[in-house]
């Protein structure tokens, strides 16, 4: 039943991602669009060198990108691997920012189901507000949908009130009939946002991909009546190319989705990109890198 | 430390952001481009040009009368032979040294076609002025070759051409006439629509600077009348016309038994066809670009929109809500989809049109969105449930206004399709290759698109069948038109 989905052409698709892209977006609508875009950024550092002293800097940033710049707000969590969600947690406590976790043996999500609920409940244990799984793309690829979709539930299950990002890895599932697919698996299974990119495949976000999962949302939403949230990550690295996956969203979704509850960026170097084109519509002046702080 | 202020709601809307006529180099007045020069009209008379969205006036255009129509023609004859003596190298250059200019003057002529038309920069900016240049580029290579465009055969141009365009594409159509004709060795008389002169004069100013030998076009605005008396003048050669069908007819008679080759290119109903296999997201993208392209003023627009009964609800559900995204409006804002309709006397017919649709019977949805209160607008409008007999799914209605009717296997659809006076163009919506391949040789039209729509390109031969007209502009086709083949 579910891959009667309808296609999804590749030119049309890029054609029209690429129209959204020339969008004139400037004066007070580039401020705002930057500072919405700062608010929705999931400000994360996934190494393996990371230690809670990095954390802690991180949170900091993200509590308060621009000291100078106080109406620039907050970003919407701090996304780390699950051995240091709890610093996250305790320096985020009380600011409103989130605290987010990836699980599920990420990137890959070549584990077993249990040592992937484990992972996910750990997670949740130390304190993550949200966790940020991976699908099977060894199911998914073999056509094994079902057992998807149940690695899904199960996660879900395991992440009691923590809100779940299913991310679905785009670049490794070779077309956009896939991407949809994916997207539609994961939003029946109980997903509360669905995600391009774990970072650490060749491509992520891009307009193409993202404006696929936009129609599938739409799609769903119009059929079950739920809101699923859409994360764009992996790619997006300048102003710029946020604020055209930001259009795509309101041409696509409308503007109930432009708030951090239902869209997120991310991201890592975006954050400071975004504050230099936002202190450059204040000055007239293009700041230099160093002048934020790079955590 | 300030603490950033974290939950309150970012409203996020597009500023306004148009495109600045300041830089535009516009006269205040043009005068009548004869053999060289910008003149004044002998019988002719002085009009205002008027801007669409504002209906102030944007210039002042010199109306050509009988004695300069007799004038244009005449520089045209005596600078024939010069040019058609030139080498086809040198004919080429010419052309593109006119390419190169259009290029350089891009962003004025874009702006200058949205002034005087109403369409949105956007698509001026994007569409018109590049695939004006990119014709001038194609039919630059072609004038030293043209013998390999006509099988190998020795070639001759005809003389004199006498072109009519109309107001929709107006330098853009000016292109499709001038680039082959001059290509082939010909010289141009070319009249541009009364509502829309300033870009083909614009293109008068880049002749010169481009140093083409005086007399080899001649543009000479005016109304109606204006070409029905050119298309009468005794000496010229070839007659090329885009424009209605009822004008298209008067021509043809004009024309009887005097030799004088000719090229229409006519009205349209064209079928827009989605087939239950189709990637349905795009299909509506697709149904939007065929209709709601300049405002629906595109004599090949999806007009009539067929769709398989099994996803017939859906596509009609998603159209509906990808309408409502529309940003209609100030057409010099870049962010403007759909602009301002191209006159007053356009916008009588198409609302008479619609309510013509309404009385017969045909559920009507218009876009709730807020119009300016000056200029000519139309919101745009759906119709469903429309029988085959109704007006609305007959005549061109010219304007952003799409007629749905549904089919239930691929031999009605076809049937649908085919049943019109007209054949300019269709689309094919659907994944399946074979489908596609079957059913576009079944449709009688000039252009068929497979999953993509309101896609131009030099290379690729224009024209339609039945009531759409003859002839074929664009690709090597286009020379034949201008060419004597021995």
């Amino acid at each position: 039943m579910i891959r009667r989905l309808p296609h999804v052409d590749r030119v049309g698709i890029e054609e029209r991602a690429a129209v959204l892209g020339k969008r004139s977006i400037k004066t007070t609508a580039k401020q705002q669009g930057i500072r919405l875009a700062v608010s929705t950024v999931d400000l994360t550092t996934l190494e393996g060198a990371d230690t809670a002293g990095k954390v802690r800097h991180l949170c900091a940033k993200a509590v308060c990108p621009a000291p100078t710049m106080p109406e620039v707000p907050s970003c919407a969590a701090v996304c780390v691997y699950p051995s240091l969600v709890g610093v996250a947690r305790d320096a985020l406590a009380g600011t409103g920012v989130k605290a987010a976790s990836v699980a599920t043996a990420f990137p890959s999500g070549q584990a077993s189901l249990e040592v992937k609920l484990r992972d996910t409940e750990d997670a949740v244990a130390a304190g993550a507000d949200e966790i940020d799984m991976v699908i099977s793309r060894e199911a998914f690829l073999a056509g094994d949908d079902h057992r998807v979709m149940e690695e899904i539930v199960r996660v879900k299950e395991a992440c009691g009130d923590a809100h779940l990002k299913v991310i679905i890895e785009t670049a490794e599932l070779g077309s956009y009939d896939h991407v949809r697919h994916a997207s539609m698996i994961s939003m029946e299974a109980g997903a509360d946002f669905i995600k391009t990119s774990t970072g650490k495949a060749a491509s992520g976000a891009t307009p193409g991909v993202v404006l696929v999962m936009l129609e599938a949302i739409r799609d769903y939403a119009e059929r079950s009546g739920r809101a699923v949230g859409m994360k764009a990550a992996g790619g997006v690295s300048t102003s710029k190319a946020a604020l055209h996956r930001l259009v795509l969203v309101k041409e696509t979704l409308g503007d109930e989705w432009l708030t951090p509850d239902r869209f997120r960026f991310g991201a890592s170097s975006l954050l400071n990109d975004l504050l230099m084109q936002y202190q450059k519509t204040q000055t007239g002046r293009y700041a230099r890198p160093e002048d934020f702080s790079k955590e | 430390m300030t603490m950033p202020e974290t939950r309150t709601r970012i409203v996020w809307d597009y500023a306004p952001a148009p495109e600045s006529p300041d830089h535009v180099r516009l006269r205040d007045s043009y005068g009548l481009f004869i053999d060289g020069d910008f003149r004044d009209p002998v019988d002719g008379t002085r009009v205002p040009t008027l801007n669409p969205a504002t209906e102030g006036p944007v210039a002042e255009v010199a109306f050509a009368g009988p004695g300069d129509l007799r004038r244009a023609v005449e520089a045209a004859r005596r600078a024939q032979p010069a040019w058609a003596a030139l080498s086809g190298l040198e004919r080429g250059k010419y052309l593109f040294r006119i390419a190169r200019l259009i290029q350089e003057r891009a962003r004025e002529l874009a702006i200058v076609e949205s002034m005087d038309g109403g369409k949105p920069v956007r698509e001026s900016r994007d569409v018109d002025v590049p695939l004006a240049a990119a014709h001038f580029f194609y039919y630059a290579g072609w004038a030293d070759k043209l013998s390999y465009g006509v099988g190998g055969r020795s070639v001759e141009p005809l003389g004199v051409a006498a072109q009519i365009v109309p107001w929709n594409f107006p330098l853009l159509m000016a292109a499709w006439k001038l680039a082959p004709a001059l290509a082939c060795g010909n010289t141009s008389v070319l009249k541009p629509a009364e509502t829309t002169p300033l870009t083909a004069l614009m293109l008068a100013e880049i002749l010169q600077e481009a140093e083409l030998p005086p007399g080899v076009v001649n543009i000479v605005p005016g109304l109606g009348a204006a070409g029905a008396a050119l298309v009468r003048q005794p000496d010229i050669d070839k007659v090329a016309f885009t424009g209605s069908t009822a004008v298209g007819k008067d021509i043809q008679a004009a024309l009887a038994g005097r030799g004088v080759p000719l090229t229409l290119e006519l009205g349209g109903k064209s079928a827009n066809i989605v087939f239950e296999d189709a990637a349905l997201d795009q299909a509506v993208e697709g149904i939007v670009n065929g209709i709601f392209f300049n405002q629906g003023h595109v004599c090949c627009a999806g007009s009539r929109l067929l769709i398989q009964e099994s996803v017939a609800d859906t596509v009609i559900g998603k159209l509906w809500e990808r309408m409502g995204r529309l940003r209609v409006g100030d057409p010099l804002d870049k962010n403007t989809d759909v602009g301002a309709i191209n006159s007053r006397e356009q916008l009588e017919r198409i609302r008479s049109l619609v309510s013509a649709g309404e009385e017969e019977g045909a559920v009507r949805r218009t876009v709730d969105c807020e119009l300016p209160e000056r200029g000519w607008w139309f919101a745009p409008t759906i119709f469903t449930e429309v029988a085959p007999a109704h007006r609305i799914a007959v005549e061109e209605i010219f304007g952003p206004v799409v007629s749905v009717t549904t089919f239930r296997t691929q031999a009605e659809a076809i049937e649908k399709a085919n049943n019109s006076t007209y054949g300019l163009a269709a689309g094919i919506w659907t994944d399946k290759g074979a489908k596609a391949f079957e059913v576009a040789r079944a449709l009688r039209a000039g252009v068929v698109w497979q999953n993509t729509y309101n896609h131009f390109d030099p290379t690729a031969a224009f024209g339609g069948y039945k009531e759409s007209g003859f002839g074929r502009e664009g690709g090597p086709a286009g020379l034949r038109p201008y060419l004597r083949v021995s």
